[in-house]
C-alpha cells in the first residue's frame, strides 16, 4: 500500500457493468494498475477488450445512468470513485486531461480553437480572458503549431487532422494536470502524422514531467512509448509488467497469440514469396511457423490487368454559378500491370489516390483518361452492358464490414444476389454457390439465413469476401479490406486471402496504408504520393532497398514492435499531408522514372 | 455578408419571375370569366366588348402578362374588383395585422418549443422527456379551430379575461392590441411549439452524444455551459431552417385563426377574395406570401452563415 501512495493513479478491483436490457453486464472486470510520475503505462487490448471503458471509468465520464463503477481510483491519494461529481468536475481537465481518437470531431465545429483551449483557463485557473489567451498562444506554440498567435481565432475545420490532435493536445496540457489519459490518440491519423504525434507526446511528457496512460491497440505503438503495460482481453486484465518483459517473456497465452499477430516491418527479409500469419494456439499461446505460401505467378502470359497512363481529376467549384476553379488530381499518369496470381500493393497516406485508382479501374468512378485492359476488355469505351459484363471480372472488397453489407438482407442473399442478377443459373445453383463460398470463407453453410448483426466484424468480412468471388472474378481490388479488423482478425483474413489465391489464381489489387501488412501479402509494391506512383517494383526490392525520399519516409514512421526501440525520436518534421489541388490550367510535369534493379522503378524528381 | 445577401437576392429574382407567371395565369386557367362577373346582370355585347377593350383582355396573352408585371414592379397591383380600392393599399391595411399575429405566434412557439426541447433532450428517457412528448403529441394533435373556440368559451365566455374578438392597431392602443392577439397568436404557435420541441429535442439529443460534447466534459466544464454553450448553437442550425420553413404553415395557420377570432387580416383577406372572385387581390396575396417566404428562407440562411463558422469562411 505504500507503493500505492507514491503513485499519481491507482486503480484497484475496477469493475464496470453497464445496464442492459434491464441488466447489470460487466464490461471491465477487476482491473488493478498504477501509474508513477512521469511514467507512460499503456492498455493494449483489441476491440472490446474494455481498454476504452477503463480510461472512461477513471475520468467518469460514463453516463451516470446507464453504468456502474466499483473498486477504488485514487489519484495522488484522493478516491475519485467517492467525490461529488461537481468535486470531479474540478478533476477533469484540471488534474487529469483526456485526448481521444477522433480528431476531426472532438473539437467543436462552431468556436475558434482559441476559445477551446482558454475555456480550460478560464475554468481551472480562474484566469481573465486576456490572461487566457496569451497562455494558449504559449500552449498553441508548445505542441508546435506554426503561427501560433494568428491562428487562435481559427475554427477547427481550417486545421488538418494532425494539427487538431496538436490543438486537442495543448487543451489537454493547459491545466499542467498530473495525469494525460490518451485513447487512440493516433489511431485516426497517418502513419507521418502518427510519428509526429508521438514524438510530441513524449517530448512534452519530458518537459511536463507529466503521467501518462495510453490506450491503444496497436503493439507497435505501445513498443515505441510504454514504460510498463498492460494487456487486456474481454474485460479482464490478463498480464501487466515492463513492456519489455511482456514483449520478450509475455506469460499469457493472449499476450503470446496478439504479438505475433502483429505484423512486424521488415520480419519478410529472407523471404521470397507472400507468408501466411503465424497461427496461434490461444489456448497455450504456441505459434506455428509462418508458412510461405507458393508462388503463382507466372509473368510469362499476358497481364490480366494492364493500367497506361490512367488520370482521374475531379473539378473543384466555387462561387456563385459554381465555377471551375481548379481541379483535385486524384490520379495522375499511373501505369502499372497486374499478373494472374499476383498480389499488387498501393500503399499511401490520405488524399494519395490510391482509392481513386483502384475505383477508376471498375469504372465505379470515371477516370479522365488512360487506358485500362482488364482480361481483353478495353475497359474505359465500354458501355453499360459492356461495364456489367466486365464486372464479372473484377469484384471489390470494401473497408467497413459494417457498412457495406445491407443490414436487411440475409447473408445468403447478399452472396448470392450478384450470381442471380448476373444470370448465371437457377436459384438451386445460386444456393449451392452460396454454400460453396461460406465454406471457401470459413463460414458455414447453414449461416446463410442470418443478418450481418449476427456477425463480428470478421466474419463480415468474411461474408464481403464470399460476395466478392460468386462471380468468379480473375481480379479482386482490396480496399484497405483488412485495416479496421483487430490484429488478430487481420491476420486470419489475410490468412484466407493468401489460401484464396492460392486455391482460384486470383489477381489482388490490394489497397493499404499499413506498411507491415503489405510487405507480408504482396508480390509487387506500389507507392503512390500525391496521386502519382513515386515507387514500384518487387516487394523484396522495394522493403529493402527504398529509393524515393517520400517511400523512406513512409518506413521511417512505421511503429516498430520493438521495445529496444523506446525513447527514439525520429525527428520527423511538422510536415503536412500535401494536397494535391491544383489550380485551373495546372500542367502535370513529365515525370521521368530511373531503374534501380529488374522491376525496381524510382520517380526522378 | 453584404455581398452575400446580394447574391442570394439576385437569386431570388428567377424564383420570383416564376412565381409570377404561375401567378398571372391562376387567373388565365381559373373558370369563369372576370368580365361577365364585373357586368353583373349587364350582357350587352357592346359594354363587354368595351369592358375588355378597357382591360387589354384582346391583347395577345404575352403582352397582357408584361403589362401586369410592368404594373407589378411599378407599384400597381391592380385594383379590387370588389371594393375598388388598390390591391396595394389593401394589402398595406391587412399585412401588418398578420405581421403582428405571425410574430407574436412565432415568440410563444419559440418560448415553449426550445426550452422544452432542450429540457426533453437533457433528461432523455425520463418522465421529463416522456411528458414533454406528450405535451408536444397533445399540442400536434388539437386542430386550431377547435383550440381557439375552446378557449374563446373559457378566458373570454367563463372568466372574462381577454376580448373573444376584433382587431387594435398595437400603434393605436398597445395594451388592448396586445390583448386581443393573445389568444390567437397562442392558438397559431401552439402547433408550431410541437413541431419545434420535437427537432430541437432530436437534434440537441444527437449533439449531445458527439465527440465534441465528450471533449467538453472532460475539459470540466458544468453542465449548464454543456448545454447552453457547447450544445444549443451546434442544435440551433437544423431548428433556424425548420423555422424558416415553418413560415409557410404559420400564414396558412393565420387564416383558420383570424377566421375564429375574426381579425381583419391577411388570412381573412385571402378567404374573402377567394370566395368573391377578386382576382387582382389573390394575386396580390401570393405575390406577398412568396415574397414573404422568400425573405424569411434569406433570414434563415444568414442565420445559418453567421452561426457556422464553416459556412461563413466561405463568404
Amino acid at each position: 500500500m505504500t507503493m500505492a501512495q507514491n503513485q499519481i493513479l491507482s486503480v484497484r478491483n475496477l469493475t464496470t457493468s453497464f445496464l442492459v436490457d434491464g441488466e447489470w453486464k460487466s464490461v471491465v472486470r477487476n482491473v488493478s494498475f498504477d501509474v508513477g510520475p512521469g511514467e507512460t503505462v499503456a492498455i493494449v487490448g483489441e476491440s472490446g477488450s474494455g481498454k476504452s471503458v477503463t480510461s472512461l471509468s477513471v475520468m467518469r465520464l460514463l453516463a451516470p445512468d446507464f453504468s456502474r463503477i466499483e473498486g477504488s481510483v485514487m489519484l495522488a491519494g484522493r478516491d475519485l470513485l467517492s467525490i461529488s461529481e461537481k468535486e470531479m468536475r474540478g478533476v477533469r481537465g484540471n488534474d487529469v486531461s483526456m485526448i481521444f481518437q477522433e480528431p476531426m470531431t472532438s473539437l467543436n465545429p462552431i468556436f475558434t480553437i482559441g476559445r477551446q483551449i482558454s475555456e480550460v483557463l478560464t475554468r481551472h485557473k480562474g484566469m481573465s480572458n486576456r490572461q487566457a489567451r496569451a497562455e494558449t498562444v504559449k500552449l498553441l506554440e508548445k505542441v508546435r503549431i506554426p503561427n501560433a498567435t494568428a491562428r487562435f481565432d481559427d475554427y477547427p475545420h481550417q486545421f488538418s487532422g494532425g494539427m487538431r490532435q496538436r490543438v486537442m493536445i495543448a487543451m489537454a496540457l493547459a491545466s499542467k494536470p498530473k495525469l494525460l489519459i490518451a485513447d487512440e490518440p493516433t489511431t485516426a491519423l497517418d502513419v507521418t502524422i502518427q510519428g509526429q504525434i508521438l514524438d510530441l507526446i513524449k517530448v512534452l511528457q519530458e518537459e511536463e514531467g507529466m503521467s501518462v496512460l495510453f490506450i491503444t491497440h496497436d503493439m507497435g505503438v505501445v513498443a515505441e512509448i510504454a514504460d510498463r503495460t498492460i494487456v487486456m482481453y474481454r474485460g479482464e486484465q490478463v498480464e501487466s509488467g515492463p513492456t519489455e518483459e511482456i514483449f520478450h517473456r509475455g506469460k499469457h497465452p493472449y499476450t503470446r497469440a496478439l504479438l505475433s499477430a502483429v505484423p512486424k516491418l521488415g520480419s519478410m527479409q529472407d523471404r521470397h514469396w507472400p507468408t501466411r500469419f503465424p497461427v496461434v494456439d490461444i489456448t497455450n499461446g504456441e505459434a506455428a511457423e509462418p508458412v510461405e505460401v507458393a508462388n503463382t505467378v507466372d509473368t510469362r502470359k499476358t497481364p490480366v490487368l494492364s493500367v497506361k497512363n490512367l488520370v482521374t481529376r475531379f473539378g473543384v467549384h466555387s462561387g456563385l454559378l459554381a465555377r471551375k476553379t481548379g481541379a483535385v488530381h486524384a490520379v495522375e499518369n499511373v501505369s502499372f500491370e497486374l499478373f494472374q496470381g499476383e498480389t499488387l500493393s498501393l500503399v499511401g497516406e490520405s488524399g494519395c489516390g490510391k482509392s481513386t485508382t483502384g475505383r477508376s479501374i471498375m469504372r465505379l468512378i470515371e477516370p479522365t483518361s488512360g487506358e485500362v485492359a482488364l482480361d481483353g476488355y478495353d475497359v474505359l469505351r465500354l458501355d453499360q452492358f459492356g461495364l456489367r459484363n466486365m464486372r464479372k471480372t473484377i469484384q471489390m472488397i470494401f473497408q467497413d464490414p459494417f457498412s457495406s453489407l445491407n443490414p436487411r438482407m440475409t447473408v445468403g442473399a447478399a452472396v448470392s444476389e450478384p450470381f442471380i442478377k448476373h444470370r448465371l443459373g437457377t436459384a438451386k445453383q445460386a444456393r449451392e454457390k452460396t454454400a460453396d463460398l461460406l465454406r471457401k470463407v470459413g463460414l458455414s453453410p447453414d449461416m446463410a439465413g442470418r443478418y450481418p448483426h449476427e456477425f463480428s466484424g470478421g466474419q463480415r468480412q468474411r461474408i464481403a469476401i464470399a460476395r466478392a468471388l460468386s462471380l468468379d472474378p480473375k481480379v479482386i481490388v482490396a480496399d484497405e479490406s483488412v485495416s479496421a479488423l483487430d490484429v488478430s482478425i487481420k491476420a486470419q483474413v489475410c490468412n484466407l486471402l493468401l489460401d484464396l489465391q492460392q486455391s482460384l489464381n486470383l489477381a489482388f489489387l490490394f489497397i493499404s496504408h499499413d506498411m507491415a501488412v503489405v510487405e507480408r501479402v504482396s508480390h509487387r509494391v506500389a507507392v503512390m504520393y500525391l496521386g502519382e506512383i513515386v515507387e514500384i517494383g518487387p516487394r523484396a526490392a522495394v522493403f529493402d532497398n527504398p529509393q524515393h525520399p517520400y517511400t523512406k519516409k513512409l518506413m521511417a514512421a512505421v511503429p516498430v514492435p520493438d521495445p529496444a526501440r523506446r525513447g527514439i525520436r525520429r525527428g520527423i518534421s511538422n510536415d503536412e499531408l500535401k494536397s494535391p489541388v491544383r489550380p485551373l490550367g495546372y500542367q502535370p510535369p513529365q515525370r521521368q522514372y530511373r531503374e534501380v534493379s529488374a522491376g525496381h522503378l524510382v520517380q526522378v524528381e | 455578408m453584404p455581398v452575400y445577401i446580394g447574391k442570394r437576392l439576385l437569386v431570388a429574382i428567377p424564383t420570383l419571375l416564376i412565381i409570377s407567371i404561375f401567378v398571372f395565369s391562376l387567373q388565365k386557367l381559373l373558370p369563369g370569366d372576370p368580365i361577365l362577373a364585373m357586368a353583373g346582370e349587364e350582357r350587352d355585347p357592346a359594354t363587354l366588348e368595351f369592358l375588355r377593350q378597357k382591360y387589354h383582355l384582346n391583347d395577345p396573352i404575352v403582352t397582357q402578362y408584361f403589362s401586369w408585371l410592368g404594373g407589378i414592379l411599378t407599384g400597381d397591383f391592380g385594383i379590387s374588383l370588389r371594393t375598388n380600392q388598390p390591391v396595394l393599399e389593401l394589402i398595406g391595411q391587412k399585412l401588418p395585422v398578420t405581421i403582428q399575429l405571425a410574430v407574436m405566434a412565432m415568440f410563444f412557439a419559440i418560448v415553449i418549443g426550445i426550452p422544452i426541447g432542450i429540457l426533453a433532450a437533457v433528461k432523455k428517457n425520463t418522465w421529463i422527456d416522456y411528458l414533454a412528448n406528450i405535451v408536444a403529441l397533445t399540442g400536434l394533435s388539437i386542430p386550431n379551430f377547435w383550440l381557439g373556440i375552446m378557449l374563446i368559451l373559457l378566458v373570454s365566455v367563463q372568466l372574462g379575461w381577454l376580448p373573444a374578438s376584433g382587431y387594435e392597431s398595437i400603434f393605436v392602443d398597445p395594451v388592448r392590441s396586445l390583448q386581443t392577439m393573445v389568444m390567437p397568436a397562442f392558438v397559431l404557435g401552439n402547433a408550431l411549439a410541437a413541431t419545434l420541441m420535437r427537432h430541437t429535442r432530436s437534434a440537441m439529443v444527437g449533439v449531445m452524444s458527439s465527440d465534441y460534447i465528450r471533449t467538453a466534459r472532460a475539459k470540466g466544464l458544468s453542465p449548464r455551459q454543456i448545454v447552453l454553450s457547447h450544445s444549443f448553437r451546434n442544435a440551433l442550425l437544423p431548428v433556424v431552417t425548420l423555422l424558416a420553413l415553418l413560415f409557410g404553415e404559420l400564414l396558412a395557420g393565420a387564416v383558420l385563426t383570424e377566421q375564429i377570432f375574426t381579425i381583419p387580416g391577411f388570412g381573412k383577406m385571402t378567404v374573402d377574395a377567394v370566395f368573391n372572385r377578386d382576382y387582382a387581390v389573390v394575386q396580390g396575396i401570393v405575390l406577398c406570401t412568396a415574397v414573404g417566404f422568400i425573405l424569411m428562407n434569406l433570414l434563415a440562411d444568414i442565420a445559418y452563415v453567421l452561426l457556422n463558422p464553416r459556412l461563413r469562411a466561405t463568404l
